[in-house]
């Protein structure tokens, strides 16, 4: 079987993949990253997103080997070496973002992805950029309500819900 | 999915080349195609990917001041780069499925699909654009062929799409939001010699020109001019989410909502 090389959270990796190996298995299975999700599979839920080239992608939509030469961020990259989580991880954790915590890693990578392009978001373009993440436990109120308070603006007058 | 290999050429002509071999077909972002492979629905020998090939990548402005997409730039690309000079066409784009499918989703690849309720197919055939392909080029009016159907041949790829721009336009979709497609969408370009109207997700036969409205929009430019006007059932998709009556309707409201937004 040919190896696809490609850089994942900052470190070079190497690993067997045919050719219809989907980047989610070469993650999950090829290099033990089992943080990121496979939900639907069929790219409707988003669980699975990580960022390739620094873009939020569906990893069950595309090719290990599309990815050859990359640099790929998965959740497992989000937080320091010693463990401490990340400004968004850490809002999803104080607002209560996530409840079964299944989609989480699609979420913190997509709300990366959005934070990135645009860093102080409003509630609605927010609601629009996760379009592609189902959650069936939320709700989506405090998922928004994180990301809102992790871009550092202040969700006090956000009702808890 | 059944075994296949994947080559990942960097030149189209090199594409052109490995996509003459048995069983070899295209991948652009796979955001159709990988799920079709899912469901064994198509059994490749080969994938040939179009996405490391910089001379299909990006949009540019012609000296004849049409608006050039590579046929292998993602939706997300032209929701940025064609914003400036066709902004209703970056706005389609920009409405394209969710961020994660539209990083990786191609122009090239929607249309090589022609789903009956994609975005893409409205506005190259309201826009008059034409597919360039390594072979040849193709006006949009000759392009599409039926749902899921096109003029193009074995092994023919989509190399770049030239929209001439409007004087104004508008693309409105109704959103199906389970699947993010248009339950039925419409495009409306108005050019110096007359209005294009092109209707996607309600003709069973794939995205058509509503010639009634282009007659009616040509001579005034106003969602009024549509009011006397009346869409026929027959012909139009009818599934769980909408009957034919419904999309009737939905292609004279969609279509007015467009001239509105295109005159405003
Ligand atoms: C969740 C989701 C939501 C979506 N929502 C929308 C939406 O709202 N509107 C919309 O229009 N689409 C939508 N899509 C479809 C999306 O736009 C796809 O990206 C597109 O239809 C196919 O493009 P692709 O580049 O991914 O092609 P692929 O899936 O790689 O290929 C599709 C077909 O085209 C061929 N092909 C690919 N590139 C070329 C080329 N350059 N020349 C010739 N043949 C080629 C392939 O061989 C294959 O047969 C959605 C998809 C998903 C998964
Ligand atoms: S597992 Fe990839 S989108 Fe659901
Ligand atoms: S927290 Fe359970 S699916 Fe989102």
């Amino acid at each position: 079987m040919p190896k696809v090389s490609m850089t994942v959270n900052g470190k070079a990796v190497s690993a067997e993949a045919e050719g219809r190996t989907l980047l989610s298995s070469y993650l999950r299975e090829g290099l033990g990253l089992t943080g990121t999700h496979v939900g639907c599979d069929t790219s409707q839920c988003g669980a699975c997103v990580v960022h390739v080239d620094g873009k939020a992608v569906k990893s069950c939509t595309m090719f290990a080997a599309e990815a050859e030469g990359a640099e790929v961020t998965t959740i497992e990259g989000m937080a320091a070496p010693d463990g401490t989580l990340n400004a968004i991880q850490q809002a999803f954790q104080d607002h209560h973002g996530l409840q079964c915590g299944f989609c989480t890693p699609g979420m913190v990578m997509s709300a990366a992805a959005l934070l990135e392009e645009n860093p102080t978001p409003t509630e609605a373009e927010v609601r629009h950029y996760l379009e592609g993440n189902i959650c069936r436990c939320t709700g989506y109120h405090n998922i928004v309500k994180a990301i809102l308070a992790a871009s550092g603006q202040d969700v006090s007058g956000i009702a808890a819900e | 999915m059944y075994s296949f290999d994947i080559e990942r050429p960097t030149t189209i002509a090199d594409a052109v080349a490995a996509l003459g071999s048995d069983e070899a077909q295209a991948l652009g972002g796979g955001q159709t195609l990988i799920p079709t492979l899912k469901q064994r629905l198509a059994a490749p020998a080969k994938l040939v990917s179009l996405s490391g090939i910089a001379e299909m990548q990006g949009v540019c402005v012609a000296d004849d001041g049409a608006l050039c997409i590579g046929g292998a730039t993602p939706h997300a690309v032209v929701a940025r780069e064609a914003a400036a000079a066709y902004p209703a066409l970056a706005a389609l784009a920009g409405q394209i499925g969710d961020p994660a499918v539209r990083n990786r989703g191609t122009i090239g690849g929607s249309l090589a699909n022609n789903d009956p309720a994609a975005c893409y197919p409205a506005a190259v055939l309201a826009s008059g654009a034409t597919i360039v392909t390594n072979a040849r080029s193709i006006a949009a009016d000759d392009y599409f062929d039926g749902m899921f159907g096109t003029a193009l041949e074995e092994g023919e790829i989509i190399v770049e799409v030239r929209f001439p721009v409007p004087e104004a336009a508008s693309y409105q979709k109704f959103l199906q939001p389970a699947s993010r497609f248009a339950l039925t969408g419409a495009f409306v370009a108005k050019f110096a010699d007359g209005v294009r109207v092109a209707i996607t997700g309600a003709g069973e036969e794939g995205v058509f020109r509503w010639s009634e409205a282009e007659t009616a929009l040509s001579h005034e430019f106003r969602p009024d001019a549509l009011m006397d006007l009346s869409v026929s059932a027959d012909g139009m998709i009818e599934d769980l989410h909408g009957s034919k009556a419904y999309r009737a309707h939905l292609v004279k409201v969609m279509t007015a909502r467009a001239v509105a937004a295109a005159a405003g």
